[in-house]
């Protein structure tokens, strides 16, 4: 089943007779399997563009592809960076043909490296409209920047992976494009000393846009802006918190920065399961001290606070996950399986369990918003 | 404007609540006194008056979590408060409710800047936040006008934003984590110390659902280096419309200062007479600031004075030392003050699509000729907040009925050119029956089916928000009319494959 008007979504999920797989460009499959009847949402298109604003109001179904394309003609951009799944879930041929659109990314919540600095998709999310479960048409937030007019069921619905609504249409705040980039990279003997460095510079007056390491001790720090600014705080970092970090031109750059939004470390091994841990940057260290018999590889974004870990091959997911989350619980943290086989992900629960007063108003808010339980059942664990 | 009656089983039983709460809470910390109660009786929307039925000061979480649990046994209305200095009437009580103040909780819980946040008790005012952290070089980014006074837990409660959000964000885009006791008096933890919780946003839907879904106790918030420097820049224009446009230009030009204030004529004539802060004679003037390294200010001033001259500015008035920079701002952050030599005023908050503000203001002083009160515009325009200050006179009898209505037009103006009601003060009971011009009945049926998940028997902040018409039935009934509808468990649709 397609949609392509919020009509037909609307009749569609109304006149629905069992539970729906909702899917956007379908790069996103994660989340418990779901069994039901797919719905695509085809609707597609820029509503309005005013740079001046830095708005954008588009239909969910519109390939991010085209988005970028349209903002990079003004000279704007998507400050959250999304994540592209393409490569990392689907690999080889599928990846080519696979189209992520923006109503996946918000559904999703996909925040890239920027996320550290800019926010999230939910931060840029000014507004909605949604089809919930019952067919009705909901609206949301707004097209300007700062909005407390009712509740905000805006940054509830994004993240909720279409659980709650099938989002129908997004404004979103867009960012202009600085005029250059510059990163510093440098090496580091142990986790521990990467996410200080980190710390450091994210704790330091310059702006960092991007501050990511990986298992093999590279550590790189990003900055952007105007060029005599990225010059400045570049020489400022690199003799003090980063001293001995060289620094790359702004194509570089860029290189670096698309391979960890692409999730790049764990294209070349598709079998391999891949969590997603949320953690104090402070406790990374000793977190992944803990799982060091299961991490084949490993990303620390977000400068340390977001874990990307590749567990062996041939490993049991359900006996990883027991390590993994018990060791992501006593950090006060959470894990998500964000890569594993379908039969593995309708094993277990691949988000975080969660205490139960919100595991119970999650549940009853499930209940407010699609009371017959059709949206994406079970995806998220309810 | 409106509030319930009160329920009389309520007010019989006064003695009683006031007693159950004694049990629970140190004896200075229950007020019933009705000398008292008076500071009580309103928040910053002083038009408005109404003694609670008594207020409470707890130190705990714990203690919050025993004065919800006995109000939710009694059925009485709980009226969060943070310090009231909300101008939507936020924090109004009626005369059954308890007035729940966080006065007494102020502490800084935990530091970190490893990790970059800081964890304080919600009572906390917003600007003893930095106070904490910044001789270490840390700030906390959200600034409202009122950050002496105002306390975190209304920051949250109205998702406040500032001068600065314009590069930083409001409350929302740096709160991290929550902890909140529910109306029943369970307490849940939302977030924590890391960028994004797990699960469903519930952070994102309680910040700015004005004390309606939980009482705020301890808040996670991201704490950010401070810059090491800034400065502003005051440019004058000849009309309103030019400086809009230098504000979209500026903004499209890829600059993103940390501020763009606006003011306008008779708030610039208001604020010289108050303060002699020499801001030149025109028709509008625009307050530009940004930050970094004293070449990275230069170079971004540079670019932003380029395209001001661009505008034909009467003046153009570049801060050189500390001292311009606290002239230039001096004017800007006493225009409330000194319009209200004026008369007395009404400050709205409609929000609107940056190009639009030309449109906007023209249609504004259209309206003040027509209703015959003054307006003074004085706002955020990077983002497009506005904040009209309309003069009234309170002795003059229909002056406020007459203020608020042209209010009202001026704010349906906000959402029929695509903005909000409000930015960043929130709706309260002020703009609480305007509500159903911004959304439909259905939105605001989804909105309201929220709260009864998180509060069932609409016992906190019950008045607020909703129009009282469309909130009516679960506030008399004090359960939802859509629960008798929803089905159970037992009919959910079963999977066909």
């Amino acid at each position: 089943m397609k949609a392509t008007s919020e009509a037909e979504l609307a009749e569609a999920i109304g006149g629905a007779t069992g539970p729906l797989r909702i899917m956007g460009g379908g790069t996103r499959d994660v989340g418990r399997p779901v069994a039901g009847e797919v719905l695509e949402v085809g609707l597609t298109g820029v509503e309005l563009y005013e740079p001046g604003s830095l708005t954008l109001v588009v239909r969910a179904g519109t390939p991010l592809a085209e988005i970028e394309k349209l903002l990079a003609n003004e000279g704007q951009r998507l400050a959250f960076e999304p994540l592209d799944f393409r490569g990392f879930l689907q690999p080889g041929d599928r990846h080519a043909s696979a189209v992520s659109t923006i109503g996946g990314v918000v559904a999703a919540n996909a925040s890239g490296p920027r996320r550290i600095q800019a926010g999230a998709v939910r931060d840029f999310t000014l507004g909605m409209r949604f089809v919930d479960g019952t067919g009705r048409i909901v609206k949301n937030g707004g097209r300007v920047m700062k909005n407390v007019t009712g509740y905000d069921l805006v940054k509830l619905v994004a993240g909720s992976w279409g659980t709650l609504g099938v989002i129908s249409e997004i404004s979103l705040k867009v960012q202009s494009i600085p005029e250059t980039e510059a990163t510093l990279v440098g090496h580091c003997d142990s986790v521990d000393d990467a996410v200080a460095r980190m710390s450091a510079a994210l704790g330091s007056p310059f702006d960092v846009t991007g501050a990511c390491a990986d298992l093999r001790g590279r550590v790189s720090i990003r900055l952007e802006g105007l060029e005599g600014s990225v010059d400045y705080r570049a020489r400022a970092l690199s003799s003090g918190a980063l001293q001995g970090f060289e620094r790359v031109d702004a194509e570089t750059s860029r290189e670096i920065w698309r391979g960890v939004t692409s999730l790049e470390a764990f294209q070349s091994t598709p079998a391999t399961d891949v969590w997603r841990i949320s953690l104090r940057p402070s406790d990374t260290p000793a977190f992944m001290d803990a799982v060091e018999d299961i991490a084949a590889n490993a990303v620390f974004d977000w400068g340390g606070g977001l874990v990307w870990l590749e567990t062996k091959e041939g490993l049991v997911t359900q006996d990883a996950a027991g390590l993994i989350r018990d060791t992501a619980n006593r950090f006060g943290g959470h894990a998500t399986l964000m890569r594993a086989s379908a039969s593995a992900r309708a094993a277990l629960d691949v988000f975080q369990p969660q205490a139960p007063g919100l595991a119970r108003l999650s549940a009853a808010i499930k209940q407010k918003f699609d009371p017959r339980g059709i949206l994406n059942p079970g995806l998220m664990g309810y | 404007m409106d509030m319930p009656v009160p329920d009389p089983d309520i007010l019989a039983r006064k003695a009683e609540i006031s007693t159950r709460l004694r049990s629970v809470l140190p004896e200075d910390a229950v007020i019933t006194d009705e000398i008292e109660l008076k500071a009580y009786e309103c928040d910053a929307l002083s038009a408005y008056r109404c003694p609670p039925l008594c207020a409470v000061l707890p130190a705990t979480t714990d203690e919050v979590s025993a004065i919800m649990r006995i109000c939710h046994d009694m059925g009485v209305p709980v009226v969060p408060r943070g310090s009231g200095t909300s101008l939507a009437g936020g924090a109004l009580p009626t005369s059954d409710s308890v007035i729940l103040g966080v006065a007494r909780m102020a502490d800084v819980l935990e530091t970190n800047y490893a990790d970059r946040y800081i964890r304080v008790q919600s009572g906390r005012t917003n600007l003893s936040v930095t106070g904490a952290i910044e001789e270490d070089g840390f700030f906390y980014a959200p600034d409202p006008s009122s950050q002496l006074a105002c306390a975190i837990a209304g920051n949250i409660a109205m998702n406040s934003g500032g001068a600065h959000c314009l590069k930083y964000g409001v409350t929302t885009n740096n709160l991290m984590g929550v902890t909140m006791v529910m109306a029943d008096g369970e307490v849940v933890e939302l977030g924590g110390p890391h960028l994004d919780a797990a699960g469903l946003d519930l952070l994102g839907l309680v910040c700015g659902s004005e004390g309606q879904l939980g009482v705020v106790t301890e808040a996670t918030l991201r704490i950010l280096a401070k810059p090491e420097g800034a400065r502003p820049v005051l440019v004058g224009f000849s009309s309103n419309v030019v400086a809009g446009a230098c504000v979209s230009d500026i903004i499209k030009a890829g600059i993103l200062p940390v501020a763009i204030e606006f003011m306008d004529r008779p708030c610039i004539e208001a604020t010289e007479a108050f303060t002699g802060a020499g801001y030149p004679d025109c028709e509008a003037l625009l307050i530009i600031e940004v930050e970094g390294s004293e070449a990275e200010i230069a170079d971004q001033l540079g670019r932003i004075t380029a395209i001001a001259r661009r505008h034909d500015p009467i003046e153009i008035r570049e801060s050189a030392s500390a001292d311009d920079s606290a002239r230039i701002w001096l004017g800007r952050k006493s225009a409330f003050g000194a319009m209200g030599q004026k008369g007395d005023y009404i400050c709205l908050d409609g929000t609107i699509p940056v190009g639009e503000l030309p449109h906007v203001l023209e249609r504004i002083g259209e309206l003040s000729s027509q209703y015959g009160l003054g307006v003074g515009n004085v706002f955020h325009a990077g983002d497009g907040n506005m904040h009209p200050l309309i003069i009234y006179d309170a002795n003059k009898p229909g002056d406020l009925d007459k203020a608020e209505a042209m209010g009202s037009d001026i704010l349906r103006l906000c959402v029929e050119v695509g903005g909000c009601l409000t930015g960043e003060h929130g709706v309260g009971i002020e703009k609480r029956d305007l509500m159903g011009v911004q959304y439909s009945p259905e939105d605001l049926e989804l909105q309201m089916q929220v709260k009864d998940v998180f509060d069932p028997a609409w016992l906190l902040n019950p008045a607020k928000v909703f129009p009282l018409e469309a909130s009516a039935k679960r506030r008399e009934n004090q359960t939802s009319p859509m629960e008798a509808q929803s089905p159970k468990a037992g009919d959910a649709v079963p999977h066909t494959s």
